[in-house]
């Protein structure tokens, strides 16, 4: 299939695409979420503003926690040292995106922009206590990515704001892992748990998890923190941890015909485990 | 001499063009001034057309013209179902090209739209506006057949289109009422998305002048779609032109003629301008057909001892909104006679009911009939080895028809050309390690970890077919083929076909056996196929019948040049033709070798004609049809090894072990090809493929994102084997070997893991096996 | 919308409505149907073309988007007359049968073998999850690039 008519304008810089963008407007960056939907006409913007050439959206930083501009590819994200070594949770989330054509083209901003729940790197975010920073008419302001995510496909951006980057504090010195199970066919998430533990010694000082795929949006996880924090993440924890993690997602089941909701659910205790073995390597 | 051509694995001849991108397939085919078709299709599944007003698509800019079935009329009859299944009180429901009135399933075609490019062409298609009133719809097979189902067609009564019996239903009860042991299992054969990697595509351009349409299509087979063209559209077939260019695959969804195909020859003759239409795979998941689709409740019989002594099966074919080309020979002739197997089982019974669902069309997909008999066969005899507490390798052992050179019947009457079952099945038993194998798989299960071992022994009937068997079963035309074998002045050949081969590399494999018979280097043949104008009749590639049946005839053909070459060369040599030998390509004379022609040199002389033998006509050109006298009976033994994650339900496919055989291997690299893709597909349907309608028959696997094709990280490498038991009827020995991996693997892995899971208890899951389900019959199990 | 995308080499200057995708423009503006559409979800690969040297999936990007790009596509992955050794692996192998994904395959696979020579081949086969493949079960087509993997490794 192939998109409906719409207008196209290039911008710039922030500030061009934030005065081109008009009411039926949407950004495109890479591409790589909207225009699959655009092609099976699920969705028809009446204009794309481009903001796939501006320099400021561009890049990592790290200077004691990390910036990702939003025009970064999850192919760059994925493969960068910064992230590897500040975020290794993210930059696995971003190599698990899609295919390797995937990861070249789409950014991260499209990404969570989009708000698919199945996809990696909202549940790395929401765990890792991300924090959305956009651009609108109004001018700047900052989401935690926990609220960003809002429902299915829905996200705390109002019309015409564009998201210009994202920051998260440094986890260098954290156990941090996500832990996918791929939809066969897809590839996107059955299952997704991000988890990142800060150690004091043999203790877990605090313990941050967050699950997507199984529910409509990255979901953070009280119940399954709360049985790590404190403990020395044994095998009593994470059976604990694994239980607690099904009632932390209760209210936000999403499932389909082939991989229901009550699977996914156990399938996120399951998933927590491994993520925390693969977080403690 | 040189290493003989027949039996080398040889790089095949079709590839450099299709490694370069060089390659032409329909839609890569221009012509000036094409209009691009797009058609408005039923978002319903089964629904009364109220009204359709295309005004605003009409004005839209680029569009030419926008047509329904009123806009039709009587411009194109109704496509025709050509597989008319005798004594089965077969219903043939009217197939009109657009909808009448009436949306059967969803993607049933209402309107077309014609503009000037395919973008602006579906703008317009969804500018069209359609009043529809819903109807309940049914997908079920069993349900469409039960009482209150909706009626789908007002002429098909109950929606049974037909009622197919094999065997004696008395006999059948005695066999079963004095068995020690009775099995039985409901299974469901799953709907399949073919999934041919290239979209299906048609072009047609009309000269009025001349009266000659050109139709481009995805065919297997050409000669088919100008019969049935030329019969919708009123053409004469002898102005009808069919080219399959360049196929992307079919694994039989190209076999059908589609109403696509005919609205866009109707519409290039109307318009007088060429027309192309190319789906999209959205559409193609919904319109082109989809396979499978059987309820079966099967039975079998057998003795304390191992004896597996009936099969029997009522089996509820679902055929969609409409009766696809060859529908009704799938759940039918090619499956009930498929009852037997490779065992020396004496009762079958087999009762198929074709029922009308509001599904999109079923018809022939890669094995056709033949997996979904091999499936409940094999399902069965694990059921039976289960009941009966013995080992299921043990019990295939002891029921396998022993070895046998020249035709063996069996219950369903068929007459087997040539097994020895048991030889490949220890071959592949051995290359298994399977006693080896029960050893480690009780030592992980005292650790908790889920090991399981899948067998079947299979034979199978391809190489459709003789045309006698074809006309006694109803269908609609010859199973023969015919080739021609002509060489140049120069000595390079032409062998031009009726088949029409699409990835199965038969370019390469025919022209092996041209090469072997006659002695030309391989690279001097050009297999030419796929234009009804350029060659000669025949009925198409399916049913692993081109190497057998095309093979044949050029077999035969080269044989016929041969002998005229002999002659020819006896009289250039003036020498006895009793004293001609030949090799490698060369005729001499008996004790004087020094004297010698070559193939290319006699070709040359009965070209110029300068110098012949009394009473031989001049020319170096061979036809020859072949008609089967008999079906080919390849068979053979898979293993597959699984492991299943308790935890989550994930199978990991850890070894898969064919061991086939399909006759002499002609080109054995082409040969291992056709096992591995045909295994995926049938461990493919076990694991993963399945379409998923909603209640109101609404498609939920409509894309890639959902339906699961299998992917590369699935599977390990293959593990193959072979033995060679030549068809005794065949001019050179081979069986066809395109659909004995699809047929085999399904059952295979599907027992594997039911055997993983045996410790669990577990003891049934209706395919595929998705973790999900898997995971939900242990949780059901252990409560 | 005006653009200039230079394809295996040439600079293309045309006039595009800016909705065109670009595997739409390589096959129906420039004739270079070699580079296939086999799905519609960016699934199946049969569309993979490079773009300034990575691999992208054609179906999924508008021609104005690839506006002052490098494209190669299957046509110019051959240079000078010789076969790239990926469309040499994937004919020696018979890493093919109906044709219709070779060219999304193998330019996929020549860009990862590129970035990693030496792959094994569970690597390969995870890297191919982009790419789909009907006829081969995914065998020879698995054998052809571990090929070219271990010859890349080895020089």
């Amino acid at each position: 299939m192939w998109p409906n008519k719409f207008d196209y304008a290039r911008a710039g810089s922030v500030d061009e695409a934030l005065s081109l963008i008009s009411e039926d407007g949407k950004y495109l960056a890479g591409g790589h979420s909207l225009l699959p939907v655009m092609k099976l006409r699920l969705d028809a913007p009446g204009q794309l503003v481009d903001i796939g050439r501006i320099p400021e959206l561009q890049g990592i930083s790290a200077n004691g926690g990390l910036t990702i501009g939003a025009g970064t590819t999850h192919d760059a994200i994925a493969t960068s040292a910064d992230v590897q070594a500040m975020c290794a949770a993210l930059a696995s989330a971003c190599g698990q995106v899609g295919d390797q054509g995937v990861r070249n083209f789409g950014t991260l901003g499209g990404n969570i922009a989009h708000a698919d729940p199945a996809s990696d790197p909202p549940t790395v975010l929401v765990a890792c206590g991300a924090t959305v920073n956009i651009r609108g008419a109004d001018g700047s302001r900052s989401v935690a990515a926990q609220d960003f995510f809002v429902d299915l496909f829905e996200t705390a951006l109002e019309d015409g704001e564009l998201i210009t980057s994202v920051s998260l504090p440094n986890c260098s010195d954290c156990q941090c892992a996500y832990v996918k199970f791929p939809h066969p066919a897809s590839r996107y998430a059955i299952v997704g748990v991000a988890v990142c533990l800060k150690m004091d010694g043999g203790t877990c000082a605090q313990a941050d998890v967050a699950v997507g795929g199984a529910t409509v949006k990255a979901v953070k996880c009280a119940g399954a923190e709360a049985a790590l924090a404190g403990t020395t993440v044994d095998e009593a924890a994470v059976n604990a941890a694994a239980e607690a993690v099904k009632a932390d997602i209760a209210d936000w089941l999403a499932g389909d015909i082939a991989y229901p909701e009550s699977y996914r659910q156990q399938m996120a205790g399951v998933y927590l485990k491994r993520a925390i073995a693969a977080a403690q390597g | 001499m040189s290493t003989r051509i027949f039996g080398s694995g040889i790089k095949r001849r079709e590839d450099p063009r299709l490694i370069t991108g060089e390659a032409r397939y329909t839609d890569d085919i221009k012509l000036p001034g094409v209009l691009h078709m797009a058609v408005v299709r039923s978002p319903y599944a089964h629904a009364n057309i109220v009204s359709i007003d295309s005004s605003a698509a009409q004005a839209m800019e680029g569009v030419v013209a926008v047509y329904t079935s009123e806009d039709i009329g009587d411009g194109l009859a109704g496509l025709p179902t050509a597989w008319l299944i005798p004594d089965s009180d077969l219903k043939t429901p009217e197939h009109p090209a657009l909808a009448k009135g009436k949306v059967r399933y969803v993607g049933d075609g209402v309107a077309i739209v014609l503009a000037d490019d395919r973008y602006r062409a579906q703008d317009a298609a969804d500018a069209v506006v359609v009043e529809y009133e819903e109807l309940p719809a049914v997908i079920d097979p069993e349900e469409a057949a039960g009482e209150g189902a909706p009626l789908i067609h007002d002429d098909v009564e109950g929606n049974i289109a037909f009622r197919w019996v094999m065997g004696d239903r008395e006999a059948s009860d005695a066999v079963f009422d004095a068995a020690d042991v009775v099995v039985s299992e409901r299974i469901l054969q799953q709907r399949l998305l073919p999934t041919a990697m290239e979209p299906r595509s048609a072009m047609a351009q009309y000269n009025a002048a001349t009266e000659e349409l050109t139709l481009w299509c995805t065919s297997q087979n050409p000669h088919i779609h100008r019969f049935i063209i030329s019969a919708v559209t009123g053409l004469n077939e002898n102005k009808v032109r069919v080219i399959a260019p360049e196929v992307g695959g079919g694994f039989g969804s190209k076999i059908p003629c589609y109403p696509d195909e005919a609205l866009v020859s109707w519409a290039a003759i109307k318009l007088g301008l060429p027309v192309k239409w190319t789906e999209t795979r959205s559409e193609n998941y919904l319109i082109t057909i989809h396979g499978r689709d059987h309820v079966q409740h099967v039975e079998m019989a057998a003795g304390n001892d191992g004896a597996l002594l009936g099969v029997r099966a009522t089996v509820y074919a679902g055929m969609g909104g409409y009766l696809s080309t060859a529908a009704p020979g799938i759940p039918t002739i090619l499956h009930g006679l498929l009852y037997v197997g490779p065992y020396t089982m004496g009762s079958v019974f087999c009762e198929s009911i074709g029922v009308m669902t509001n599904g999109t069309p079923t018809d022939a997909y890669r094995g056709a009939g033949r997996p979904e008999a091999t499936f409940l066969l094999e399902r069965m005899v694990d059921n039976v080895a289960r009941a009966i507490d013995m080992d299921p390798a043990e019990l295939r052992r002891k029921n396998l028809i022993p070895a046998f050179e020249d035709g063996h019947e069996v219950a369903t009457t068929l007459v087997y050309d040539s097994g020895d079952y048991p030889v490949a099945f220890e071959k592949a038993l051995d290359m298994a390690g399977y006693g080896d194998f029960r050893e480690q798989q009780a030592a992980a299960r005292a650790e908790s970890r889920y090991l399981g071992i899948g067998v079947t022994a299979y034979t199978e009937m391809c190489g459709l077919g003789p045309s006698q068997v074809a006309g006694a079963v109803g269908f609609q035309g010859g199973l023969w083929e015919s080739a021609t074998v002509r060489v140049t002045p120069t000595g390079k050949v032409q062998a031009l076909i009726g088949a029409s081969p699409h990835g199965q590399g038969s370019e390469t494999t025919l022209a092996q056996i041209i090469a072997d018979e006659l002695g030309f280097p391989v690279d001097d043949i050009e297999v030419i196929h796929g234009d009804t104008t350029e060659t000669p009749m025949g009925w198409g590639t399916y049913g692993s019948r081109t190497t057998p049946v095309t093979g044949a005839a050029l077999a035969q053909a080269s044989r016929k040049l041969k002998d005229k070459a002999r002659v020819l060369a006896a009289h250039l040599m003036e020498a006895n033709v009793d004293d001609i030998e030949y090799a490698d390509g060369s005729f001499s004379v008996k004790g004087s070798p020094d004297q010698a022609q070559s193939i290319q040199d006699v070709a040359l002389m009965a070209h110029l004609a300068w110098n012949m033998p009394e009473g031989m006509d001049p020319g170096f050109e061979e036809s020859q049809f072949y008609d089967p006298p008999n079906f080919v009976y390849p068979f053979g033994t898979h293993i597959a090894i699984v492991e299943v994650d308790a935890e989550t339900g994930v199978i990991d496919l850890q070894r898969y072990i064919a061991v086939d055989d399909c006759g002499p291997q002609i080109n054995p690299e082409i040969v291992a090809g056709q096992i591995h893709g045909g295994v995926v597909q049938g461990i493919a349907q076990a694991l993963c493929e399945g379409v998923i309608y909603d209640e109101n028959g609404q498609l939920l696997t409509g894309t890639m994102q959902d339906y699961c094709m299998p992917k590369a990280d699935m599977f390990p490498n293959f593990e193959l084997g072979e033995t060679v038991t030549p068809s005794p009827h065949h001019p050179v020995g081979v069986k066809g070997v395109g659909e004995t991996g699809t047929i085999a693997s399904t059952p295979t892995v599907y027992n594997a893991v039911l055997d993983a899971l045996a410790p669990l208890g577990v003891q049934q899951i209706d395919m595929p096996l998705t973790s999900a389900k898997v995971w939900s019959a242990i949780q059901d199990a252990r409560s | 919308m005006q653009v200039a995308i230079t394809v295996n080499g040439v600079l293309h200057e045309r006039d595009v409505d800016p909705r065109t995708l670009l595997v739409h423009f390589l096959r129906e503006e420039l004739d270079l149907t070699g580079t296939k559409i086999g799905c519609d979800t960016s699934q199946c690969g049969a569309c993979t073309v490079h773009l300034d040297g990575k691999v992208l999936k054609s179906c999924t990007l508008l021609a104005v988007q690839a506006d002052g790009a490098e494209i190669t596509t299957i046509e110019g992955l051959a240079e000078n007359g010789q076969h790239h050794p990926m469309q040499t692996a994937f004919w020696e192998n018979h890493g093919l049968q109906c044709g219709y994904c070779t060219p999304g395959m193998i330019m996929a696979s020549a860009a990862f073998v590129r970035d990693n020579p030496g792959a094994s081949e569970g690597e390969i086969r995870h890297y191919l999850e982009g790419n789909i493949c009907r006829c081969t079960g995914y065998h020879n087509i698995v054998k052809a690039v571990k090929q070219v993997a271990d010859a890349a490794a080895g020089s």
